[in-house]
């Protein structure tokens, strides 16, 4: 099909549809310099998706250059001065292809980046001179004797000291820093049994001795660089992921100005500033209405699902969601002081208390380190009291250095966290912490928020059958012209309906309480209670000369929310419900979940006490939430989870993001996490095992140079291969 | 084993010029989207507007 299309369209050959495109774009670049614009593409998936954006994109005019990037879901597109990226949004609109503008400035990849090429680079070096030393020891293995084998032994000293010098380098720079605070760590003996073995080797090939180990010494480097580069990878992805999250809401604020609105970044907006925040949009920074009405989704804040009405003089925070009217307020508190920047802090809190989270890692590491040293000075020590010969002896000491670092070990977690991340990541779940995995798989009890994280945080209307069929057709045609969430959810409930046709005129919204309109010559008005002229709260809808109607509205379940709460229920994992919403909404959805175990209308701070009060109980609890009210028990909790719809600073707060919509995907996190610590014990018990056997072979001194890259292959390759077992 | 002095030399010179295309293809960046590359190679359309 696309070959038909490009036959007929263009020339017989590549080169021939190319050339007038190449003359074309050269011509544009030199019209205008341009710019670069970074767009997201959820949706794309395959061959046909990249050329459909790219071509899609060439048409337009003012587009220079497009590039799709299939691995991160991206394109980066250079356009003209004055093309606004909203455009180019539009256009793959109109193709079919999702896309949303990134924020170029919050999004720098770049040190990242540097960093994996570096460690892949030191890799390829590691590997080319690990391949052309192994050729060489084979040579020196097979029986190659006297000048034969010194010139083999030099040759392989040429090629791994430098090799050594330049791929070492990571594994150097750690241990020297460790010694540096005086702590040991994994490094130190890596490192010192790379330095040793390539030292003794070239000491032996001086005095044209019969062994040495400079294969040892590189295969060494090569495995645990390997394992390394796995890590940077896996952690680069979901750094990756999450930093383009946070640059999909680019931080931006209208500015009243002089001569209209500007459209400024957060940063620019100063104390005292007029700011316009539009019907849907977000609240900016802290302050105070000064003109219009309207209502405010407060639910990030405090978990309730109502809007609040607000009008002039009435203050604003950063995070709530200006629903009806357009609001001018005058900015009271920015950046730093914001009441959201204020939750900075907690977050810091809570970094630091899972910074010092024990991992098996680092556990296996602390017995391990100091047990390699002691073993290979006993080692020296030993056979230098038996024999007093120092070159044996110290041949033997390197040979149980070689024999017990931690290869296998040093692969045994990335490997399994790799495999374990990415399946996450293809569930639609984010890492974003390095022990978070391993806390997952421990945990015993799971606390969840309601509003945005059980539920989506949207209203539905209730019982729409109940309603008199006149009276949901003449709310709808009131609501269609509204963007308020609950008129929302009438029209949508209308739509799935076949509903009489009602022609109401004369609509008109008023901001902050509700839509009127003319209906058969009759007023009819759809809003809040005091406004219609109605008793009680909530919203209502009138007709002129008749009884109002209230209109109930619940929130919607998030999908997968009942199938996790019961999956969890089923394994026996406690469940337990924390609002910050009334205690009716609350107590509706707990029934309807089987929860029976919940709390509303909880302060933030009381959240985070309950989830202590857990933790100190023995429960090892993952807080599942969304709001700014959440970040304190999202803090406490031993591990948690905040969907990707929650505010930045929440998700900042979080282990792990969920980016896909269905919440039953964390019951399968938790499963998988589970598998991976039992991988990755399996790994450190095969590592153990393999000591067992290999260092008394060593200590008697038969680990000759062949049998040390025997075992050391193996092990690496049997923890590799286990970790792909995790599923 | 003369044959040695020129072996020798050849496996190494072999390894470096591997070294050397790895070196390359990571300084051009193509490992940056193994994805894309992937699906790119069965694409119909000329690849006329390859990365810079």
């Amino acid at each position: 099909m696309a070959y038909a299309e490009d036959a007929g369209g263009g020339g017989a050959c590549p080169g021939c549809v190319a050339l007038p495109e190449i003359a074309r774009r050269a011509e544009e670049a030199r019209r205008a310099e341009g710019q670069q614009v970074q767009l997201s593409l959820p949706t794309i998936h395959c061959a046909a998706c990249i050329s459909g954006v790219e071509r899609g994109l060439m048409q337009m005019p003012g587009v220079n250059d497009v590039r799709v990037n299939l691995t991160r879901k991206r394109a980066t597109v250079h356009v003209a001065d004055g093309i606004d990226p909203d455009a180019l949004v539009r256009h793959l609109g109109r193709l079919g292809f999702e896309a949303m503008p990134l924020d170029g400035a919050t999004l720098s990849a770049g040190e990242n980046d540097r960093a994996a090429r570096d460690l892949l680079m030191r890799l390829g070096v590691s590997g080319f001179a690990m391949m052309n030393v192994m050729l060489l020891s084979v040579a020196v293995w097979s029986g190659a004797t006297d000048a034969t084998r010194d010139l083999f032994h030099w040759l392989s000293a040429a090629i791994a000291i430098p090799t050594v010098l330049f791929a070492g380098q990571p594994f150097f720079r750690s241990a020297a820093a460790a010694l540096g605070a005086r702590r040991l760590n994994m490094d130190v003996p890596i490192s010192l049994a790379i330095l040793l073995a390539t030292g003794v080797s070239l000491s032996e090939t001086i005095l044209s001795g019969k062994h040495a180990y400079f294969d040892a010494a590189i295969s060494l480097t090569f495995f645990l660089l390997a394992g390394r580069f796995l890590d940077q990878k896996m952690r680069g992805t979901a750094r990756s992921a999450a930093a383009e999250l946070a640059a999909l809401e680019a931080p931006l604020a209208l500015r009243i100005g002089g001569e209209g609105t500007e459209t400024v970044r957060l940063e620019e907006v100063a104390v005292g500033d007029l700011l316009l925040v539009r019907p849907g949009a977000k609240v900016p920074v802290d302050g105070v209405v000064t003109q219009g009405t309207s209502e405010l989704d407060r639910a990030f804040l405090t978990g309730e699902t109502d809007p609040v009405a607000v009008g002039e003089g009435e203050t604003l925070r950063a995070g709530e969601v200006n629903l009806t009217g357009p609001l001018t307020m005058r900015a009271t508190a920015v950046g730093e002081d914001t009441l959201l920047h204020g939750l900075a802090d907690l977050v810091a809190v809570a970094e630091e208390a899972k910074s010092r989270y024990n991992s098996i890692a680092n556990r296996a590491s602390r017995i391990y380190s100091p047990l390699v040293h002691i073993m290979a000075l006993a080692g020296f020590v030993t056979w230098m009291s038996a024999t007093g010969d120092f070159r044996t002896s110290m041949m033997i000491a390197v040979s149980l250095l070689i024999i017990t670092c931690p290869c296998a070990l040093g692969l045994a977690v990335p490997a399994v966290s790799t495999v374990a991340s990415g399946k996450l990541f293809r569930l639609g779940m984010l890492v974003k912490h390095g022990t978070a995995l391993e806390r997952l798989s421990e945990v015993s009890h799971v606390v969840f928020d309601k509003t945005g994280t059980l539920t989506l945080g949207r209203p539905a209307l209730v019982g729409p059958d109940g309603l008199p069929r006149e009276t949901l057709a003449l709310a709808a045609a009131l609501a269609a012209g509204s963007d308020h969430p609950r008129s929302r959810a009438i029209a949508a409930a209308a739509e799935l309906r076949d509903l009489p046709k009602v022609r109401v005129t004369d609509i008109r919204e008023t901001p902050g309480y509700g839509v009127e309109g003319l209906w058969q010559g009759r007023r009819v008005r759809l809003g809040r209670a005091a406004w219609v002229g109605a008793e009680g709260s909530g919203t209502v809808l009138s007709v002129e000369g008749e009884a109002p109607v209230a209109l109930e509205f619940e929130d919607v379940l998030r999908p997968g929310a009942a199938k996790l709460v019961a999956a969890l229920k089923a394994k026996g994992v406690p469940v337990t419900l924390l609002s910050g919403d009334a205690e009716a909404p609350v107590r509706a959805l707990a029934d309807e979940l089987g929860i029976e175990d919940w709390q509303a209308a909880m302060l933030p701070g009381e959240k985070a006490e309950a989830i202590d009060g857990l933790t100190a109980g023995g429960a090892r609890v993952l807080m599942v939430g969304d709001g700014l009210n959440d970040v304190g028990a999202l803090a406490a909790a031993h591990v948690s989870i905040a969907p990707a719809s929650a505010l930045e600073a929440t998700r900042v707060a979080a282990d792990m993001v969920l980016v896909a919509g269905d919440l039953g995907n964390v019951a399968e996190a938790m499963r998988i996490a589970r598998v991976a610590q039992r991988r990755i014990k399996e790994n450190f018990a095969a590592a153990a095992l393999y000591n067992v056997v290999c260092v008394p072979i060593a200590f008697m001194g038969f680990a000759s140079p062949l049998a040390a890259a025997i075992a050391m292959s193996t092990s690496s390759i049997v923890v590799s291969v286990n970790a792909l077992r995790t599923r | 084993m003369d044959v040695l002095a020129i072996l020798i030399p050849v496996s190494l010179g072999l390894g470096l010029l591997g070294l050397g295309a790895f070196w390359w293809t990571l300084r051009s960046k193509q490992y940056d989207d193994p994805d894309g590359d992937r699906h790119r190679i069965l694409s119909d359309d000329y690849d006329d507007q390859p990365k810079r």
